[in-house]
Order: C-alpha cells, then structure tokens, then sequence
C-alpha cells in the first residue's frame, strides 16, 4: 500500500485516530469515575511489604519482601507449569498422534480413546480430578510409597533427592561446551553429506560428547554431586512429614498432569492431521530410491509434515499457557492467584493489578509466539 | 398537528421535572444522598453477601438469603424503604468484594468483612460499625496431639483462604513463634475443607466463627477440633463507598439501633406496644417521640420498623449463631451491660 497517496492514507489515519480516541476516552472515564470514588491510582505498591507468604516458590522469598517479588515468584510458577506442560504434552502429543495411525488394531484404538475422552472433557473439571483423586488416593507421610528409599510419594507431595552442586558452574558451562560443539559437529555432518554424500553418525557422536565433556569436569574440574535424601521425621504423635530433599507438591503436579493430558489430544490431532498430509506418492517416491522405513519419515515425511503441524501446535502452546491460570482453583500459587488473588485483595488495587497481568499474559504469548515463528521458518519450504 | 401536540406535552413534562427538581433540592437542603435516592428508585437495597456462609449469610435451597450479616442489609431496607425483604443479594468472593462496592455494582457489603486500617483509609471504603466481633483460630484433628498452638512444630502445612487477612494473621503468628511452615490457600472456602479433609494440610485457619460453621461439612466433623487460642482480633462488620456520608449514617444507625433494642429490651414482638412506654429512650427508638428520621430525610418510624420486621441484635444472634450451634456463647458479642463489649452510641 502506498501510504503517500493522500486517498489511501485519510481512513487510515482517521481509523488511528478514532482508535486513540477510544482509549483515551475510556482511560479518561476511569480516572475520573475512580477519582470521584476516592479510589487512588498508581503503581507505588509494588514497593510495598507484600507481608503474606507462598507455599511454593522458586526463588527466596518471605512475606517481608516486596509485592514486585511476590508477582516474580507468581510469574515463575507459571512459567515453571507451563514449560512442564508443554514438554509432556507433545511428548504425549506426537506418541498418541503416531499411535493413532498405527497398523496395530490395539495401539491405534487405544490412543483414539484417549483423544476422545480428555479432549471432550472440560479442563477444570479433569484439573479438579486429577487433584482430589490424587489427594484422596495417595498416602499420608508416614505410610508413604516408597521409590527406591530415595523418594517418596505422599498426599503433601513427591519428596525427591535435592543436588547439592559444588563448582556448578563449571559443570554447567561443560554442559554450555557440549552443546556448542554438538552444533558443530551436525553443521560438518550437513556439509560432509551435502558435498561428498557422505553419512557421518550425528547422534551418537553427540551423545558421547554429552556425556564426555562433563565427565570430565567431575574427574580433574573439581566438580562434586551430593544428594541429600528426604527423611522422616514426626511433629506430633500423629503428624509425620518429610524433612529434606526436594518437595514437589501435588498442586503442581496434578495441574502439570491436567494441563498436559488435555493440551496433548490437539497435538495429536494436529500430528495426524501433518503426517496424513503428506502425500502418499512422496512415501514410494522415496521407498523407490532405497530409503529405509525410518529414513522415509525423517527425511521425507516429518519434514513436510511439520509445516502443517507447527502453526496450530503454537496455538496450543498458547491455551496450555493461558490455561494455567486456573491453578487458583487448586491453590497452585501462580500469577493469578498470588498476585491477582492474594496481592489484589490486600492492596485493593484491581485495576493496576489486573492490567499487570494482562500485560503479563500477553508477553509470555507473544514471545511463545514469536519462538515458534521462528522455528516454523525454519522449516518453512525455501523458495529458490 | 400531532407533531405540536407532543412538543407541548414534551416541554410540559420537561418543565416539570425541572420544578420537580428544585422543589426537591431545596426541600432537603445539604441532607441529600445519590445512594439513598438510587435506592429509592430502584425499590430494593443493593445488598453484597458471602457465596455462603452458615450464620452471616447462607441461601437456602429455594435461594432465601438469611443470616446476621443479611440482617443488616434487612434491616436498612426496612428502614429506607419499609420493608425488609426488598434487598437484592449478590453473592461475592473475598476477591471481588471491595471492587463490587466501589465500582456501585453494591451498595451495602455485608459479607463477614474485617475492619482494618488500610481497607478504611485506602482504598475508597469506610466501615461502618461491627456486626460480630470475630478471632481467627486453628481447626486440627482430634487425633494429631495438637492440643494447643504451643503444640505446632517446624514443617506443618496450613490451608487458608486466599485474600483474607486471615492469611496475613497466620504469617505473623508462625513467624513471631518461630515456626516455618507451608501455607496452601484456596480460593473458595469449600476447596479448603476438602483439601484440609483429605489430609493435605495438617490444619486449618480462618475466623473461629467460619471454623465452626465449616467443620458441620467435613465427612466427620466429630473428628476434627477448633484449638482455644485466638491469634487475631477480626471486627467484622459492613462497609459503604467512602463520599455518601447520608448513607453512611443510615447504614450505622439501622446496625446501632438493633444493638440499642437489646439494651432496652425491646424486640420484635412488643416494640409497637412500647410507644407509650415511660422511658423517652425507648420512646425515641419506637417513633413517639422525637425526630431522629429526619436527621437521613427518613420517617419518624424507621427504627420501629428494623425492631419489628428484623428484630433486636439478641434475637438475631439467637436465631442465625446461637440455635444452629455456630456459637453458642456470646462471649463478647454480648452486650457491654452484661459483660460483653457491644456499646454502641446512643440513638438520640
């Protein structure tokens, strides 16, 4: 569009400038509708003593620290669910969605009532589910079951070993290594096939580099690994609870649970949708040339298939994130919940904290968004 | 000629509303309230209750809301409008409550409401009095040895409502005793009976009076009991927008005037046979005597009206707390005159 032509830029500007006007008319209507309500506006509070405290939290935090921290520790457990729920989402996604055009009667069957049962049910009532029937169904501490006498499943949560890092960051930059590497390497094997049409065994080579190169860093780099192991120990006669380790507790189990078993039946769908996409021509085109069964659906299916299977999985990677927010329904202290419940009701600030987490929601979608766009990209067809 | 016709009758009207509106302006004078007019318009009183409370404020099955916070709510609209069952209610969680208020979708929030600083003075609200006086307290289980606070230890886990001052009351307490703990909070009251039932959390704190009402819904109640200690002090009453001072007095005065029955032994059943009592104190809570109506532009027989159709602050407590076994003792919501601490100012 040539926005110097006066014809063409007039509407849109005046669409602008209508637009503008809107805003500016409802922004004005709330400040002095809240001003005549003796209702203050401002973002000042955030610097306040937040003076209640989270259950679960990923960073330090105690109710003396400050609103701003307590939205961050809000923000992190809704981060921290959601990359769960992504990861075990597609996992199961592209399992069941595999599943479903299996040749094997049970297989497929199997994954085609999975699909049908947890897509169609609503996602709190499945969330509520998974968190009573979990707390009805697991035991207290003291009878709790027993994983190996390291860990141990109780109704107050999965108690596991912490790690207890000396020189963690050597290890961790070994790790930062071999991954750099690991991109070399798979660049050389790209040339190697592409010039000399020679295979070169990308996997293998970086799973040894994987596990050599921080080895290394524990035989000669100083690096040590302690586990400390939950124990048992009792409150009162009757009262037990675990002491050390790592609490994973069930809020967030059972919202990881829900959000991944109902977000996977779309992926799932959208991976059939993508692999029966491809056409079947291009499966005996290249079973002609000689390729091998796997190679067919590396080289051949799965690269065309994900041109159809990455725009809607994105959407879906957006709800599961959106959808989190109805951990307030179980107490899983999420960005809902702590800043726009607890944080809320104790300033009374509804508007400035409201429109926080709106911003919020809308920054983690648009960079998910983002994200995928570039990958999608990437295995967009390269017009030549 | 039509057209002519309904202009004539349009400026008609218009002139007379305009007449209408000065008379009215001028009849009043400063004693003029947006919220009491709204509400005489409307012809029911915008009344902001709990999503269930048994006691303050509870819907029974064909949707009748009764309780002592309702009562307030009852008895301003026998007051204003002459009779109490004009109320509309709209259920609201603690998170929703102030903004329903402040934004006017309410007039009056009833809903078992703590009077603290920052709520009066920050955020457009103010408290008109207090309806119940409450303490948060633990519920525990009969068999966990927890016989006292005392008895916590380092490690318990405590389900709570989120957005109360309960949670804040609970962090003082541990953190003052020295105990960490792990504080799960529920949005809905209901959600934390049932984790608390199904042994999420080792106890379970709210306002003592909630603790009572919500332990009749756990699947044993007679295995669970409220320890004696109680950790913080919990005003509760109802609260108005801050700016409607007429309204305000109106709340105040329909709450004060049922505490002030009691005192005077006045109730539902004898109040209109008091008027020719011989006490100008109980003369003046029945309508005989005096002007105290006209103070908020009301009749002379609005607090007649709150005694006879809602009753004394005695016989409330005695049908919503007392008779449904929430709290059968008084202990300080009884009057001050007999060893309580309800002291009201007086209605002259």
């Amino acid at each position: 569009m040539n926005l110097k032509n006066p014809k063409t830029l007039i509407p849109q500007a005046i669409t602008v400038l209508s637009l503008v006007l809107v805003i500016a008319y409802f922004a004005y209507n709330a400040q002095v509708n809240m001003g005549n309500r003796g209702i203050s506006f401002g973002y000042g509070f955030l610097g306040q003593e937040a003076s209640f405290d989270i259950g679960f939290s990923l960073i330090d935090y105690d109710g003396s620290m400050s609103y701003a921290r307590a939205f961050l520790v809000g923000l992190l457990n809704t981060l921290l669910v959601s990359a769960i729920g992504i990861f075990f989402a597609t996992l199961i996604g592209v399992t069941v969605g595999i599943g479903r055009l299996s040749s094997n009667y049970l297989i497929a069957k199997t994954a085609e009532v999975y699909v049908e049962i947890f897509r169609n049910i609503p996602l709190l009532l499945q969330l509520f589910f998974w968190y009573y029937a979990a707390l009805r169904a697991l035991p207290l501490p003291e009878n709790a079951i027993n994983i190996f006498d390291i860990s141990y499943l109780t109704v107050k949560g999965w108690y596991v070993p912490k790690f207890i890092w000396t020189n963690f960051l050597i290890f961790l930059s070994s790790i930062v290594a071999s991954i750099v590497a690991i991109i070399f390497v798979a660049k050389y094997a790209r040339k190697q096939r592409e010039e000399i049409g020679k295979h070169v065994p990308v996997f293998s080579i970086s799973f040894g580099i994987l596990i050599l190169f921080p080895l290394i860093t524990f035989l000669i780099g100083g690096v040590t690994l302690n586990f400390e192991i939950p124990v048992l120990s009792q409150m009162t006669s009757t009262i037990f609870n675990f002491k050390g380790g790592v609490s994973i507790i069930p809020e967030l189990i059972s919202l990881a649970l829900a959000l991944s078993m109902y977000t996977a039946t779309f992926i799932a769908e959208n991976v059939r949708a993508g692999i029966l996409g491809v056409t079947k021509g291009q499966k005996e085109a290249a079973a002609s040339i000689g390729l091998t069964k796997g190679q067919v659906l590396k080289l051949v299916v799965m690269p065309q298939a994900l041109r159809i299977i990455i725009p809607p999985t994105t959407n879906q990677y957006l709800n599961l994130t959106k959808n989190s927010s109805l951990a307030a329904a179980i107490a899983y202290p999420d960005i809902v919940l702590v800043f726009a419940g607890t944080a809320l009701m104790q300033t009374g600030r509804a508007v400035e904290i409201i429109s926080i987490t709106m911003g919020t929601y809308l920054l983690i979608s648009l960079s998910i968004s983002t994200l995928m766009n570039w990958y999608n990209k990437s295995v967009a067809i390269k017009e030549k | 000629m039509i057209k002519s016709l309904k202009s004539l009758i349009l400026v008609g009207l218009a002139s007379f509303a305009l007449v209408a509106c000065t008379q009215q302006g001028g009849g009043s004078g400063s004693k003029k309230s947006k919220t009491l007019d709204n509400t005489k318009k409307a012809g029911f009183v915008k009344c902001g209750v709990s999503q269930g409370l048994p006691g303050f404020s509870n819907a029974d099955e064909s949707g009748n809301w009764s309780g002592i916070d309702v009562d307030v709510c009852r008895a301003v609209a026998a007051a204003v409008l002459g009779d109490a069952d004009k109320v509309k209610y709209t259920p609201l969680s603690a998170k929703e409550r102030f903004t329903a208020l402040t934004s006017g979708e309410i007039d009056i929030l009833s809903r078992n409401t703590t009077w603290t600083l920052s709520r009066d003075a920050d955020i457009g609200l103010t408290f008109v009095g207090v309806n119940f006086y409450d303490g948060q307290g633990f519920m525990v289980r009969k068999d966990s040895g927890i016989n006292s606070v005392k008895d916590f230890k380092s490690g318990i886990s405590a389900c709570t409502n989120t957005g109360t001052t309960t949670e804040l009351n609970m962090r003082d307490f541990f953190n003052s005793n020295n105990i960490s703990y792990e504080p799960i909070a529920f949005e809905k009251a209901d959600e934390v009976v049932q984790a608390y039932d199904a042994g999420r959390c080792d106890t379970y704190t709210t306002d003592k009076s909630g603790l009572a009402a919500q332990r009749t819904k756990m699947s044993n109640p007679d295995d669970h009991k409220v320890l004696p200690e109680t950790i913080s002090k919990e005003p509760l009453g109802p609260v108005v927008r801050q700016g409607d001072a007429v309204w305000e007095d109106i709340v105040r005065w329909s709450l004060n005037v049922m505490i002030e029955a009691e005192e005077y032994g006045i109730n539902s059943s004898n109040a209109s046979s008091l008027k020719d009592s011989e006490n100008p104190q109980i003369k003046r809570l029945v309508g005989s005597e005096g002007e105290l109506g006209s103070a908020f532009g009301l009749d002379n027989e609005w607090s007649l009206r709150i005694i006879e159709q809602v009753g004394n602050y005695g016989e409330i407590y005695e049908k919503h707390i007392a008779s449904t076994g929430i709290m059968p003792d008084r202990g300080p919501n009884e009057l001050w005159t007999k060893g309580g601490i309800l002291y009201v100012a007086p209605a002259r």
